[in-house]
């Protein structure tokens, strides 16, 4: 912990951060659209010599985009969700991590170590074949349409990578802090919250919003399951314009646009905030 | 718990304790007593257990054997209430330990509110007062981070002190400090003693020891090998060991 770097006389004061892992090479926001549009144009040259008896590329995607982009909002708010579920969760979990009690700890251990390492489209399975269509609860009975297990099925993983968040987090706060708050008489409950978890906030938020930009991304994964976001929107668009070969690239290209439009700035931003609370 | 303490009795008592880590004993039967309103100082080698003394003191961490009361609470006693205890013991540590999400004066005021479950308005005034006493109003709205160290550990004292401690432990609060701020930290504690709060105080300050202590502790390797009022422990140790340390050290 921190207590080595005593040279500073401010040492307990600079919280403890390890190096954030650098592995994303960083495509500017410019080239990458640049990219994306690119390709789209290519396609659409390919049309050109088809024949103008049919709709170009470009029109395609136009006459098609309320749909797709509806279909984008239910990834966002699938993403949204269960980013929400799996928060409030990861957090329980995190705090159950850092239990005295040993058994809990182990536990949650196990609970956080299999669902951080289980690939994501497995627990998406498991959830959409495993949960019913439907629960019955005191008479009523509620239905679970697929997006919702699906919103489940990521906030598992979620779960278990926020639980990590914040247990690192916590764990990276000098134990004086502890011993301070213990000597001023709060419970191990009062540390938690008043001391604890308002000082790890600034370095969880990064971390918490990399796993949200990541949660983003994978929802397109509940195409498999069948459920129409916008992945599944653009097969079936594809599927009704007839399947053409030179549409495939448009139709998927505006797909990554959009999922690329909505991921980078949150990238951005995390990278910025990392920064700030580096510096500070 | 027995607690018929009156005032007259000692408030710290430590009768032979010992405290090992493993296999490692640091404390090898450490007795002493502090009467209400007396200021001690246990100077001594680096690693000779002071801290953990104190530490043991305020139940930071368990005896391995041994007792220690304050106004009659045995602190080893498994149902200790440790709450009751902490109340009645403040601490301040080397390394300030303020919280740093907090300011000055929330600092202050975060015990008496979520611990004691004082009223806000009531402990709002209790902390600015605290605050001007250890000579930082002004400072209420200020981060921990943007305070120089000496102002940190008034800070750190302000809000052991608002609890209302019988007795305040201090272990090397001056040690992580530059020279110039060590005084204004020195004075603070010395007028909480002329007011008569009892204390224990590590430090590498002999001429302050010597100059506020009531009874000087000197211990070595997890005893104590001499003690005496800094009068006669400055100028006429018997032990050899004492001897050696004091001439290293003034
Ligand atoms: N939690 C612990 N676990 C194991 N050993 C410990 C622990 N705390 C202290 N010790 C050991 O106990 C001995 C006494 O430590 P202590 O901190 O009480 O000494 P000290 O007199 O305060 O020294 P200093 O003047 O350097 O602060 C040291 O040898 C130290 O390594
Ligand atoms: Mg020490």
């Amino acid at each position: 912990m921190t207590t080595a770097e005593t040279g500073h006389r401010l040492a307990v004061l600079r919280p403890y951060r390890p190096a954030p892992a650098q592995m994303s090479v960083r495509i500017g926001p410019l080239p990458a659209a640049i990219l994306c549009f690119c390709v789209i144009m290519a396609a659409s040259t390919a049309w050109a010599q088809t024949g103008p008896a049919m709709l170009s590329p470009l029109q395609v995607i136009v006459k098609w985009s309320p749909l797709l982009l509806r279909g984008f909002a239910f990834n966002i708010l699938i993403s949204l969700l269960s980013m929400l579920l799996g928060t409030i969760a990861g957090l329980g979990l995190g705090l159950a991590l850092l239990s005295e009690s040993r058994l809990l700890a182990a536990v949650s251990w196990l609970v956080t170590q299999f669902f951080r390492n289980a690939p994501w489209l497995v627990l998406l399975f498991f959830v959409m074949f495993l949960v019913p269509f439907q629960v019955t609860m005191f008479k009523t009975t509620i239905p679970l349409p697929d997006w919702i297990k699906a919103t489940v099925g990521f906030a598992l993983p979620v779960m278990a990578n926020v639980a990590e968040v914040v247990r690192g987090a916590v764990r990276s706060i000098p134990s004086t802090q502890w011993e301070a708050a213990e000597s001023l008489s709060f419970t191990r409950r009062q540390t938690m919250w008043l001391i604890m978890l308002p000082q790890c906030i600034k370095r969880m938020l990064p971390l918490w919003m990399n796993i949200y930009a990541i949660v983003a991304m994978s929802t397109v994964l509940a195409s498999i399951v069948g459920v129409s976001e916008m992945l599944t929107l653009t097969a079936q668009v594809h599927a009704a314009e007839g399947g053409r070969p030179e549409l495939f690239a448009p139709l998927y290209g505006f797909a990554l646009l959009c999922f690329f439009l909505y991921c980078y700035p949150i990238n951005v931003w995390t990278a910025r905030l990392e920064r700030r609370f580096r510096v500070r | 718990m027995a607690t018929s303490w009156t005032p007259d009795q000692p408030i710290v008592q430590c009768v032979d304790v010992r405290k090992s880590f493993g296999a490692l004993e640091v404390l090898k039967g450490i007795s002493l007593s502090v009467r209400k309103g007396e200021v001690i100082c246990i100077i001594g080698p680096s690693g000779s257990g002071k801290s953990t003394l104190i530490r043991c003191i305020n139940a930071l961490q368990p005896i391995t054997s041994g007792s220690i009361q304050i106004e009659g609470i045995e602190v080893s006693d498994p149902r200790l209430d440790k709450l009751a205890l902490r109340r009645k013991v403040g601490m301040v540590f080397q390394q300030y330990n303020l919280f740093p999400h907090k300011t000055a004066l929330q600092n202050v005021m975060m015990a008496p509110i979520h611990v004691l479950g004082q009223k806000r308005a009531e402990v709002e005034a209790r902390a600015r007062a605290l605050l001007a006493k250890v000579r930082l109003a002004g400072k209420e709205d200020t981060y921990p981070g943007e305070l120089s160290g000496g102002q940190q550990q008034r800070v750190a004292i302000a809000r052991s002190l608002a609890m209302r401690p019988d007795i305040m432990l201090f272990d090397e609060v001056t040690a992580a400090l530059d020279p110039e701020t060590v005084k204004e930290v020195l004075v603070t504690i010395r007028e909480l003693a002329e007011d008569g709060m009892t204390c224990i105080l590590v430090t590498h300050e002999m001429n302050f020891a010597r100059e506020v202590a009531d009874h000087v502790y000197f211990t070595d390797r997890g005893v104590i090998v001499e003690h005496g009022p800094p009068e006669t422990l400055f100028t006429a140790a018997k032990d050899e060991r004492t001897q050696r340390f004091l001439s290293q050290v003034l």
